[in-house]
């Protein structure tokens, strides 16, 4: 049963049951590891991707339903790690352990994409499905912030 | 070129060796790619582009004075990272501790991570300890190699040791002006002896280079592209990934089971039942059955159709409820007596006010972002195992005695974790991927789902307690009586199954109460434990600041007195807390080094409530609150500015952290520590972990919420006391404890409802 998906620019074509959610594909198939896995049922936002630009959970995402889409994972984000919102996270240091970060970056981005000048109420709708236990929050909120007027 | 990749190499010569020619450890360990984690080096971008370039043949580390640090011919320095990255930056802070003491410039500097051996002393990353129980040593060893650099550098050039000294990276010559770069020095520096740390001389703390400022950690950029690499991450060529069910009953076992649906999965490998380990259980499996695959969902999906038999065993019948009121009985009784001054029962026949209240905080589960994750490979006699553990030699003793081998043999590489908060001290996973490993002879990954994770936690022991306060006529405290009750962690650990809480669980902000009561009596009474009970952040003391400070909190509203200034009046005079009638454990350090002193706990309570704004008029439903704590040798104040909705919404607009913590190394990863402690101390005011008939009811985030984004503080304002003449305290835990009870206490001062248990039942406060 192939699978066709493009994954960071790149095509692939996987054997792998239909219904495999894009998570493991991503992590185990392909062997992009900066991808996580955090509950399984969309509940945390570690698996956090985008599809066509936009924010997805890939845990719940089955495989088949990617094809023709373009995924993008936070490897594939920026070319040198320099998108405004990785370059916000760096000045503000936001990462403890960094495990739901990757998470939390990609949905940013795509938060950004939607709305670039997110009010505070903007950010918590658009962050709330992401959880951090390290408690990163109120520098992800700085640095989204930053990021918004980086990109002004 | 180094010795990381020096190291890198012998790991796969030894692959090499085990499997045949052809064998390459892929991925994460190819041995001629610098790789993320274990190479490459630190600081800014452009100073590691500003670096030598490498040369060929590759540098030796030609002077090495110890294990911690060596120094090649290019003047890298290779400093050994002994402890866990977890969160609170200990890759950094340890290794800027000698690279201060070294003169080292932070851009020359390469971190290689430790595997678990014990010529590093111990690498257990737990309690707050780290930098406490590695600051003299850091700074001794940096010391050490700055010394042998200059004496070589004097040597060279035919002049006295007292007219060199060591600046960033060289050793300069001030009467001439000469100067030579560390790596023009190591070859000369490795002829000489080394010398004892009693002939080198420390620093004037006035001169530190890095200690004190906000450094980057040195895993920052990674984390933010992908490229860091956690136990989870970990790949090796040929790998299944195994998923294992365990028995929902803790400590129950398998009875029989039916693998043939499982093994029709496609992807499904094989099924292999883990051994069960009766208590106590320690760090040993809990058993079950695994499913392996070619990849981790297959697993899961195996997993599914598995159709397991259980004996569920004798905690079958734990109700967390029917627990609760077990617990609530033992503290309307009299208990085992563990400090006693003056006459409590006299006084508070005599006192004219007596408030009394029955306080209650639940069990937690650590519920890291990254579930328990561990890769081994187990090939001639030799296991590697790759996993996010806070003790890589407990996961080496661990595995060792699970698969039956001596511990010479066995390879306990850390990775980094992503959270830990204790959970990750305890390698039962470790064990799991190895047993598997050995099995299969081929590389497995273990693991465990969300479900596992909560499910199977060493949970945070519940806790009941009942405090009597006796205040006389003019509102002073003058009778405090304590009862305390609650599983002890040590039932994991010890063969009698105690029940009465252990020396160190009772000292973790019981023992110490710091008030100036001239009668006290602290009790603990029985309970035996059902689910394997462990620690986490701050372990008892999230309750027992919760019951302190809520108690004083109470006290100073039976008394008319405002929270803030009755506070201050019951922790006293400026003192040393006078703990000698108790059996005391003062977190590992002596007591005359780190004493209670009461003037540092005030000062702290002040500061926050300064930077808080506290006594300023707010709107109607606000308030702040004050708690404050000290664990870990660290003192913490937190107030806490709450706003509660007309339907019981509660959100917090800001928090001001005040921490006392000595010394410290790296100002920023202070208060992110205290900034997350916070959002961790929320988090227990938010949820709890439940059972009934043995089983716990949460399995996911759905049913285990935790704080998020729009549920956390608007602001967290960290400030932190210039106390340098004081030796570091610990940072990771004692944020946590009094986060809680500001937040109740700022509830009640804006609600007038008094909150004894958590989670907060916000329906409650509704008006």
């Amino acid at each position: 049963m192939p699978q066709h998906l493009t994954v960071n620019g790149q095509a692939y074509e996987v054997d792998v049951p239909p219904d495999m959610p894009l998570l493991w594909v991503i992590r185990d198939v392909i062997g992009l590891t900066g991808t996580k896995f955090g509950c399984g049922i969309a509940a945390c936002g570690a698996c956090t991707v985008h599809l066509d630009g936009v924010a997805v959970r890939s845990c719940a995402l089955p495989v088949s339903a990617v094809a023709g889409a373009k995924v993008t994972t936070i490897e594939g984000l920026s070319a040198k790690g320099d998108h405004p919102v990785q370059k916000a996270w760096l000045k503000h240091m936001v990462p403890q352990c960094g495990y739901c970060q990757s998470g939390q970056i990609m949905q940013a981005a795509s938060l950004l994409k939607l709305n670039p000048k997110p009010s505070d109420e903007d950010i918590d709708a658009g962050m709330a499905g992401n959880i951090c236990r390290c408690g990163t929050y109120t520098r992800i909120r700085a640095a989204i912030k930053e990021a918004a007027g980086a990109k002004a | 070129m180094s010795t990381i990749e020096n190291l890198s190499r012998r790991t796969f010569l030894k692959g090499t060796a085990a499997l045949g020619g052809g064998f390459a450890l892929g991925l994460i360990l190819d041995p001629f790619q610098p790789h993320p984690f274990y190479g490459g080096f630190i600081g800014s971008a452009e100073a590691a582009d500003a670096a030598p370039p490498p040369a060929i043949p590759p540098p030796t580390a030609t002077l090495s004075p110890n294990v911690f640090v060596s120094i090649d011919n290019m003047g890298t320095v290779i400093i050994v990272a002994h402890r866990s990255e977890m969160g609170q930056g200990v890759r950094t802070s340890l290794p800027m501790i000698l690279a201060d003491e070294l003169e080292a410039d932070w851009g020359r500097v390469r971190i290689e991570q430790a595997v678990g051996d014990k010529i590093y002393g111990s690498q257990y990353t737990d309690g707050s300890r780290s930098v406490r129980h590695n600051y003299e040593r850091m700074r001794e060893f940096g010391a050490v190699a700055r010394t042998m650099l200059v004496q070589a550098a004097a040597l060279q050039w035919g002049v006295p040791a007292a007219e060199c000294r060591a600046q960033n990276h060289k050793v300069v010559h001030a009467p001439s002006g000469k100067s030579l770069d560390y790596g023009q020095l190591v070859d000369t520096a490795a002829t000489l002896a080394v010398p004892s740390v009693k002939q080198v001389t420390l620093k004037d703390p006035k001169d530190f280079r890095y200690i004190g400022k906000p450094l980057a950690s040195v895993d920052l950029p990674d984390m933010l592209v992908g490229k860091a690499v956690y136990g989870i991450d970990i790949r090796l060529p040929g790998m299944l990934y195994a998923a294992v069910e365990h028995c929902p009953v803790t400590y129950g076992k398998v009875k029989s089971f039916d693998a043939s649906e499982a093994l029709k999965v496609a992807g499904v490998k094989k099924v292999v039942e883990i051994p069960q380990n009766q208590p106590p259980i320690v760090f040993n499996t809990l058993g079950g059955v695994a499913v392996i695959a070619t990849n981790t969902w297959a697993a899961n999906e195996g997993r599914r159709k598995l159709k397991i038999e259980w004996d569920y065993g004798a905690n079958a019948g734990y109700d967390s409820d029917a627990f609760r009121k077990d617990m609530e009985e033992a503290t309307a009784k009299d208990c085992k007596i563990v400090r006693k001054e003056g006459d409590v029962l006299g006084a508070m026949r005599d006192a004219n006010k007596v408030v009394e209240a029955d306080i209650y905080v639940p069990h937690f589960a650590h519920a890291t972002m990254e579930p328990p994750a561990a890769v081994a490979l187990v090939k001639d006699g030799k296991c590697e195992l790759w996993s996010s553990c806070q003790d890589p030699q407990a996961v080496r003793s661990t595995v060792a005695g699970a698969i039956g081998f001596e511990e010479k043999n066995v390879t306990s590489h850390v990775a980094l974790l992503g959270g830990a908060f204790g959970r990750k001290s305890k390698p039962d996973f470790a064990a799991e991927a190895a047993i598997l490993a050995r099995q299969l002879a081929l590389p497995v990954k273990v693991t465990w789902s969300r479900e596992d994770d909560l499910q199977h936690a060493y949970y945070h022991a519940c806790n009941a307690q009942r405090i009597t306060a006796g205040l006389d006529a003019s509102g002073k405290v003058v009778a405090w009586h304590g009862r305390s009750v609650f599983p002890t962690i040590w039932s994991t650990f010890e063969k009698t199954d105690p029940e009465y809480g252990h020396k160190i669980e009772l000292s973790l902000g019981y023992l110490d109460l710091p008030y100036a009561v001239p009668n006290i009596q602290l009790e603990n009474g029985k309970a035996k434990a059902h689910v394997r009970i462990g620690w986490l952040r701050s372990v008892n003391n999230i309750p027992n600041a919760f019951a302190h400070n809520t108690m004083a909190n109470m006290l100073a509203e039976a008394a008319g007195h405002d929270p803030y200034e009755f506070l201050l009046e019951l922790i006293g005079p400026d003192r040393v807390l006078d703990l000698s009638s108790t059996d005391y454990w003062n977190y590992d350090q002596t007591y005359d080094e780190y004493p209670i002193m009461t003037a540092r706990l005030k000062n702290v309570v002040r500061l926050a409530a300064k930077n808080a704004g506290y006594g300023k008029k707010l709107p109607a439903r606000q308030a702040v609150g004050l708690a404050v704590h000290r664990s870990f040798t660290t003192y913490v104040a937190t107030a806490v500015h709450v706003k509660v909705d007309k339907d019981g919404r509660v959100s917090v607009p800001r928090v001001d952290v005040a921490c006392d913590a000595g010394r410290v190394i790296n100002p920023d990863r202070v208060k992110s520590q205290m900034e997350g402690a916070c959002i961790y101390g929320m988090s227990a005011c938010v949820t709890e972990i439940t059972a009934k008939e043995g089983r716990i009811q949460q399995s996911n985030f759905s049913e285990y919420p935790v704080v998020r984004m729009p549920d956390a503080p608007r602001e967290i304002h960290v400030h932190i006391v210039d106390a340098g003449n004081y030796p570091p305290g610990g940072v990771g835990e004692p944020g946590t404890p009094p986060f809680a009870p500001a937040l109740c206490n700022a509830i009640f001062a804006a609600t007038g409802k008094r909150i004894l248990e958590l989670p907060i039942n916000q329906g409650k406060l509704a008006v």
